[in-house]
């Protein structure tokens, strides 16, 4: 801006330049209308479709009341706001350590860990499970568990998780910050904890988000070991009463929509890019 | 990194000998260890399992007819149709993001777009799934609020539209592969560098000129290895088909093949387990290339 604002000055001449080239283009606006519509439509009918279909005296939030009331759906959406903690906090202690050891100790594993962090996209959530599940049936003790399920998204979550803290702890000094808390006397776990954790709060917060994400949303392995969890509750109410369904999506836009806001305030300036978790 | 390290680090390896090192470097590794056996019960064992699986029969034995059953009905036509809904919704979730991106990024729109369209791509890649499906039923399904609007105007989509059929589908994943291509696509524009744009500009060139001359050369492998990068992306949901109620997708056989009342078949299941993932590997690899090749020019 500052160059622009220097040739201006210099050139008495490009006053009328500059207005016309600050002229968006008629087709520049096309695109930006077609995608806000793309990204609206859907979200105005949602709202619109569950606030139809009422009855003459009930009320205009007929569907949202009628599915607050059903039992299950408190159940299940406990469940997945369970396992989406379960899978934050052992994605946390598996993650971090690991890759702070790396980061330290073991540069040369970084490749490999770089490796490791694209192969959830090389077998999705579909693949995943065919191959889990006869592990899975000789510990039945695990299987009937939702527990189950934190531990397997953990792996879903991993990419994502390990981009940010691999960024994370890519912009910090992380060798002199060691050496520092070594020479004041704190062992190494000390030093994890209160020196480079706090370094790391934008990276955890945003991967802990993220993961939650990625935990609620997720339908393929749920509904396939079959637990109740939010997702497969959607599914199931939706496919015998369409507005329930699309009542209850709405409150996973209203979800997902809290977490990007949150990420998305925690990490404005930064790299937005990260924010992508897919769970389809 | 601090300009005292190197000292640092030479005395401490002039101290100790190489012996000793390894012995550190090998109890370094242990501090790995959970990670990576995290990583073999629950991702590479199971991979494992599975690519075994594919060439064996429920007893144990070597085959090759899980394989053969691939090329069988009605797996081709899932096949078919998982590769032209993931291309199709590559293609226009790819052009779509990559015009947005441009004109986002364009200096004269006003300054709030930008964050506007970023943090609600950000927000709308994550919707997808079961939720997405219901959105898509309630906007154009046979009630849908869009429909029931066109009808109005005296535009009936149905039959000849279905949120089933190629192109619904296609338009209900553009929901996620499109902000997903904004997001990856306005850092790419902007690597695009001024001077280029200026030196066009100072040279008469006009701005179809420029893109025809200097920007598309430039930024093609980017745009190509991201539209095969929604093309994986698109292939592996799984999720949103089903609550469309699409039948023949490859996840969707896999899925009734281990979980379906008539048809268990977990051999095959495996077999088109296999399929994807290399279909999936192959769409890594080109992505992987044409990053190299976009690497070239762009900062």
């Amino acid at each position: 801006m500052a160059q622009v604002a220097t040739v201006a000055e210099t050139r008495p001449s490009s006053h009328r330049f500059r207005r016309a080239r600050n002229r968006v283009p008629v087709w520049h606006l096309i695109w930006l209308v077609l995608a806000a519509l793309v990204f609206i439509v859907p979200i105005y009918s949602v709202v619109q479709f569950s606030l139809a279909g009422v009855q003459p005296g009930q009320s205009l939030f007929h569907w949202y009341l009628t599915v607050f009331d059903d039992p299950m759906f408190r159940s299940s959406f406990w469940l997945s706001i369970q396992i989406s903690l379960e899978t934050v906090a052992v994605s946390l202690v598996l993650m971090v350590p690991t890759v702070f050891w790396v980061h330290l100790r073991l540069p040369g594993l970084r490749p490999v860990m770089d490796l490791i962090s694209i192969l959830p996209f090389v077998v999705p959530p579909i693949v995943l499970v065919v191959g889990l599940l006869p592990f899975l049936e000789k510990i039945t003790w695990l299987f009937v568990r939702p527990e189950v399920l934190s531990l397997i998204y953990v792996i879903f979550a991993l990419p994502f998780l390990y981009r940010a803290l691999d960024a994370g702890l890519r912009a910090i000094d992380l060798r002199t910050l060691v050496e520092a808390a070594e020479s004041l006397g704190a062992k190494l776990p000390r030093t994890l904890l209160r020196v480079i954790l706090p370094n790391l709060r934008a990276a955890i917060i945003g991967g802990s988000l993220l993961t939650i994400a990625i935990a609620m949303g997720e339908y393929t392995v749920a509904s396939l070991l079959e637990f109740s969890t939010f997702s497969v509750y959607t599914y199931t109410i939706g496919t015998s009463t369409a507005y329930e369904g699309v009542a209850l999506s709405f409150i996973s836009f209203i979800f997902v929509w809290g977490a990007m806001l949150s990420l998305y305030l925690l990490g404005r300036g930064g790299r937005n890019e990260a924010a992508v978790a897919i769970t389809h | 990194m601090a300009l005292a390290e190197p000292g640092i680090r030479s005395a401490v390896l002039v101290g100790s000998a190489p012996r000793k090192r390894s012995r550190s470097r090998r109890w370094a590794l242990l501090g790995a260890l959970p990670f990576f056996a995290y990583i073999s019960v629950f991702l590479l064992i199971p991979t494992g399992e599975l690519i075994v699986g594919a060439f064996r029969t429920a007893n144990g034995a070597f085959t090759l007819s899980n394989i053969s059953d691939i090329f069988h009905a009605p797996y081709p036509q899932a096949f078919e149709f998982s590769l032209e809904l993931s291309g199709l919704s590559a293609l226009m979730g790819g052009v779509l993001g990559f015009l947005v991106a441009n004109a986002v990024l364009h200096h004269g729109v006003p300054r709030f777009v930008r964050p506007a369209f970023v943090s609600f791509s950000g927000m709308a890649a994550n919707f997808a799934g079961v939720p997405l499906g219901f959105a898509y039923i309630a906007t154009l399904g046979t009630l849908g609020v869009v429909t029931t609007l066109l009808q109005h105007l005296g535009l009936n989509i149905y039959p000849s539209f279905s949120l089933q059929g190629l192109f619904g589908c296609a338009l209900v994943y553009m929901y996620f592969q499109l902000p997903l291509m904004i997001l990856l696509m306005i850092p790419v524009i902007e690597g695009l560098r001024k001077e280029w744009r200026e030196s066009a500009s100072n040279l008469g060139a006009s701005s179809f000129a420029f893109w025809r001359y200097v920007g598309l050369p430039v930024v093609t492998p980017s745009l190509l290895g991201l539209m095969v990068l929604l093309f994986g992306n698109a292939f592996s949901a799984y999720a949103t088909a089903q609550t469309l109620g699409v039948s023949n997708l490859v996840t969707i056989d896999i899925a009734n093949l281990i979980n379906g009342d008539i048809s268990i078949n977990p051999q095959d299941a495996y077999a088109l387990a296999l399929a994807m993932i290399v279909i999936i590997v192959i769409t890594i690899v080109v992505y992987a290339l044409l990053q190299r090749r976009a690497s070239r020019w762009l900062r």
